[in-house]
């Protein structure tokens, strides 16, 4: 297991404590205006809380229109699915090695257990490693009870940039 | 054996296989949300996502979320599923009290889903997004469906996806 970037940090980011902290704001604020833009972000509420280096945290607050089972409330695995690949898409955008747009390639949805209804769920993504293509992500779907999953996720994504911008060593495999 | 019941009237068939499919979709908000419907043909479902803006994704290209590319599956496998557990109890009784009580009742317990993974073969286009399913193995507790999706052609699909699903305990 390795969550650290594989990719050699830019050194125009290592600076000071608080260059660091402008750095996140503009990041997260940026990532932030990306995730607003997107129609079904929008409709499903989903609100980007966090970034880090291809990290991201998103929330979708409970909805009667996502309820997949009538009888007890709780949101569909299809509204969780949404919520997971739009947090894992963001964690692969805010990577400093990969470009401002990915697609997903594929993606893999463990369902631990309902969500609670009438709680928000929180997706925690995590873009373990990047190669000159392909941004391989983890993620993990919460509500209040934090140290009880709902769900989890893996999935493969694809890093678009500009040929010219490839490095030569480094993020190659 | 049981003695040979004349052919039921087309439309009591139809109206029968129809309520029932009505009540299984038309309960689940999430279905309604997406604007998710299904055809039938004989017991064969085809899942329909009709295009709407607030499906988009990506605003560039622009092409369908990957979410709901994944949620539109994952209610075409359920459907499906669910449709298959639920057919040979609503065909069994003709028009017996018990086969009409079948097609009337919301049905009261659902799949649930185990894992779901999804393969993303092209993006989807702004257009209206179609998906059949299919049931590969359904045991007493779990089920393994195979879903595919398209838009223009039925041959070039641009999702699949294969899932496991827990069946809902039942009262026989």
């Amino acid at each position: 297991m390795t969550d650290a970037p594989q990719v050699p940090l830019d050194p125009r980011l290592i600076a000071s404590g608080q260059d660091d902290r402008r750095q996140a704001d503009r990041r997260l604020r940026a990532a932030g205006q990306f995730i607003a833009m997107i129609p079904h972000a929008a409709a499903l509420s989903m609100t980007l809380t966090e970034v880090g280096e291809g990290e991201a945290t998103i929330t979708m607050p409970y909805d009667d229109r996502l309820v997949g089972d009538p009888e007890t409330g709780v949101i569909h695995g299809g509204a969780v699915s949404a919520l997971m690949d739009t947090c894992c898409g963001a964690a692969v955008m805010v990577h400093p090695a990969a470009g401002m747009g990915t697609a997903t390639i594929d993606l893999r949805i463990d369902y631990m257990r309902p969500a609670t209804p009438g709680q928000t769920i929180t997706a925690r993504a995590t873009c373990y490693h990047v190669t000159r293509s392909v941004a391989f992500v983890r993620a993990v779907a919460l509500d209040d009870d934090t140290a009880r999953p709902v769900a989890s996720a893996t999935g493969a994504f694809t890093v678009e940039r500009p040929a010219a911008s490839r490095p030569a060593t480094g993020t190659a495999t | 054996m049981t003695p040979r019941r004349p052919p039921e009237p087309v439309q009591v068939v139809k109206q029968r296989r129809d309520t029932t499919l009505q009540r299984l979709v038309a309960g689940v908000p999430y279905i309604r949300f997406l604007g998710i419907r299904f055809e039938r043909h004989g017991d064969e479902l085809t899942a329909v996502l009709p295009y709407a803006d607030m499906l988009i994704g990506n605003p560039a290209i622009p092409a369908l979320h990957g979410g709901v590319t994944a949620a539109f599956l994952e209610v075409a496998a359920i459907v499906e599923l669910s449709w298959v557990m639920i057919w040979e109890d609503m065909e069994a009784g003709g028009t017996t009290p018990a086969a009409t009580e079948t097609a009337a009742a919301p049905l009261r317990r659902l799949p649930k889903t185990i894992d779901f993974n999804i393969d993303y073969l092209r993006s989807g286009l702004p257009r209206d997004a179609y998906a059949r399913a299919r049931v590969n193995r359904s045991g007493r507790r779990y089920a393994s469906v195979h879903v595919e999706a398209w838009q223009d052609n039925r041959a070039r699909l641009f999702a699949q996806a294969t899932g496991h699903f827990l069946m809902p305990l039942r009262e026989d």
